[in-house]
């Protein structure tokens, strides 16, 4: 396979685990990293180490560089019109608190937020909190058997919505959202589409433009970069409509003793000392990703989800449409009267990791009327014989449970 | 590298758990929950004086707890408020034969935390 090449820059993947190789299928919760993202930080607190955006120290002034390309990579990578639109935060999660939080001055009493059902906690309570704090009403839109959003019931329901907030790829169904169709009825409507693009960021090419995303939010983590730094995109109109959410130094401009004025964008979200390194690490994941190309990266995916679709589906209840060109790189599934955690107990005996519990997604599990599910997610390193390992050692759990 | 967790003898009692059902009448009946696996047991026990005279208990989660739920039942059955007052963690892990991550030893001690709440709820009740 193409992507044969990139695993040798993973070192994490020659461990072993239980005196077994390393098989790494839980990228969906966090990603692996490569040495050359690895090296970037290194260098960095070897070499530049230094606080951004105020001293004029030479190290100051490397570092506040570094910084701020990281942010054009970010922009460049996501197709932002400019590198005001992108907020660093520390992961999906926090993003979708400052985009909720953010819009508190926007959304009044009986407003309606409207979200789906296959959502991940972080972008459903940010928005639960939001309607209770400005009484406003918050809907949602199911998901069908075969795990696609129900767009007749999302066409009645969004054209008095005043904020859409969508996942662009379930965690737990791999179902990827129609977002420029929901986008373009959000124009119609004149509504704000937020979009969580924790699964999808990571696994595919996404164009904010191209999509007519008004904000989007995704983790460095999960796409090879480090933990504690992620991304709020936001079109600037918005943005400046906006409010901080958290205050301190570096968002402000102006202080008085009982007055401060805030700074200009993107700076505005950024509070106290950033995850320079974080950021930092995060544009070499960038580079790293560009040059296989997204489309390769998506195109692995697939690949692989067909395959473990075809040969997990034979022993499991595999949750989620069908058709692997409408999933992202995961599949969460039972084995019939064994609990998942069984699952992954006995998977780790032999060194495969995967993931198991409700991922998050409480609501979903209780709509699939189970209440946990395995969860085996792919990236770029996997390979269809690590998910023959998998099958081989999912027939022997169905054996010792049998 | 950890044991095996799964012994014939965890599996044993996962496959054919002791008491499980419900009681028709009992004294005390008490749930509960693990929330991040969503294990669920529930614990029916009837006395006799000061002593259990039978526990049954319902319920669905992994082999872990469903072992741990048969194996600590079986243990209190017709012992006194104080045996299950002084039962411990490691009791529970004596009885499983195993050493358990944190994680997993939440679910083997769900079934200790019901058993013991239930027994509790029934000496509340009585003190009334």
């Amino acid at each position: 396979m193409s992507m044969q090449k990139y695993i040798k820059d993973f070192p994490i993947l020659k461990r072993k685990v239980n005196g077994k190789k390393l098989v790494y299928l839980d990228s969906a919760a966090t990603s692996q990293k490569p040495f050359q993202v690895i090296k970037v930080i290194t260098d960095f607190y070897t070499n530049h180490n230094a606080n951004i955006h105020r001293a004029l120290h030479t190290l100051s002034e490397e570092a506040t560089i570094a910084y701020e390309q990281a942010r054009e990579k970010v922009a460049a990578f996501i197709n932002a019109e400019s590198t005001e639109e992108i907020i660093f935060v520390r992961n999906t999660t926090e993003a979708l608190n400052f985009a909720s939080f953010g819009l508190r001055d926007i959304v009044k009493k009986d407003d309606k937020i409207l979200t789906t059902t296959m959502e991940h906690h972080s972008n459903l309570i940010p928005w639960q909190q939001l309607a209770k704090m400005k009484k406003a009403k918050l809907d949602f839109v199911d998901f069908d058997k075969n795990g696609y959003l129900d767009m007749k019931m999302l066409d009645r329901k969004i054209n008095d919505a005043k904020i859409v907030a969508v996942t662009q790829a379930s965690n737990v169904l791999g179902t990827i959202n129609p977002i420029k169709k929901i986008a373009e009825k959000t124009k119609q409507s004149g509504s704000i589409i937020v979009v969580d693009g924790a699964q999808s960021v990571p696994h595919m090419p996404v164009d904010v433009q191209e999509l007519q995303i008004d904000m989007l939010a995704f983790s460095g983590h999960k796409m090879l970069g480090p933990t504690g730094i992620g991304v709020l995109y936001a079109r600037k109109e918005l943005l400046e409509k906006m409010q901080p959410v958290l205050f301190g130094s570096d968002m402000i401009k102006r202080v008085s003793l009982t007055y401060a004025e805030w700074n200009d964008l993107p700076y505005k979200f950024e509070y106290g000392t950033s995850h320079i390194a974080g950021a930092i690490g995060l544009g070499a994941a960038i580079d790293y990703l560009t040059q296989i190309g997204m489309n390769k990266v998506r195109q692995h995916d697939i690949e692989l989800t067909r395959y473990a679709l075809n040969k997990v589906g034979k022993i499991a209840t595999i949750y989620g449409p069908k058709k692997a060109e409408d999933r992202s790189g995961l599949i969460a599934f039972n084995l019939t009267n064994i609990h998942p955690h069984d699952i992954a107990a006995v998977l780790n005996q032999d060194g495969i990791a995967i993931r198991s519990g409700h991922h998050c997604a409480m609501p979903l599990h209780e709509k699939l009327k189970i209440s946990a599910s395995a969860r085996a997610s792919f990236y770029l390193y996997n390979t269809k014989s690590e998910i023959d390992l998998l099958v081989k050692s999912l027939e022997k759990i169905n054996k010792i449970f049998s | 590298m950890r044991e095996e967790i799964y012994t014939e003898l965890i599996m044993e009692h996962y496959k054919r758990p002791r008491n499980f059902g419900k009681i028709s009448k009992p004294d005390t009946i008490y749930s509960d929950a693990n929330p991040l696996c969503g294990d669920e047991i529930k614990v029916y026990v009837k006395f006799s004086g000061k002593k259990i005279n039978e526990i049954k208990f319902t319920g669905h989660g992994c082999a872990i707890s469903q072992a741990s739920a048969s194996m600590i039942t079986e243990f209190v059955k017709g012992k006194n408020f104080e045996f299950v007052k002084n039962l411990s963690k490691d009791d529970v892990l004596k009885l499983l034969g195993i050493e358990l991550s944190p994680m997993r030893l939440k679910c083997a001690l769900l079934p200790l935390k019901a058993v013991k709440m239930a027994v509790y709820s029934h000496l509340s009740k009585d003190q009334k």
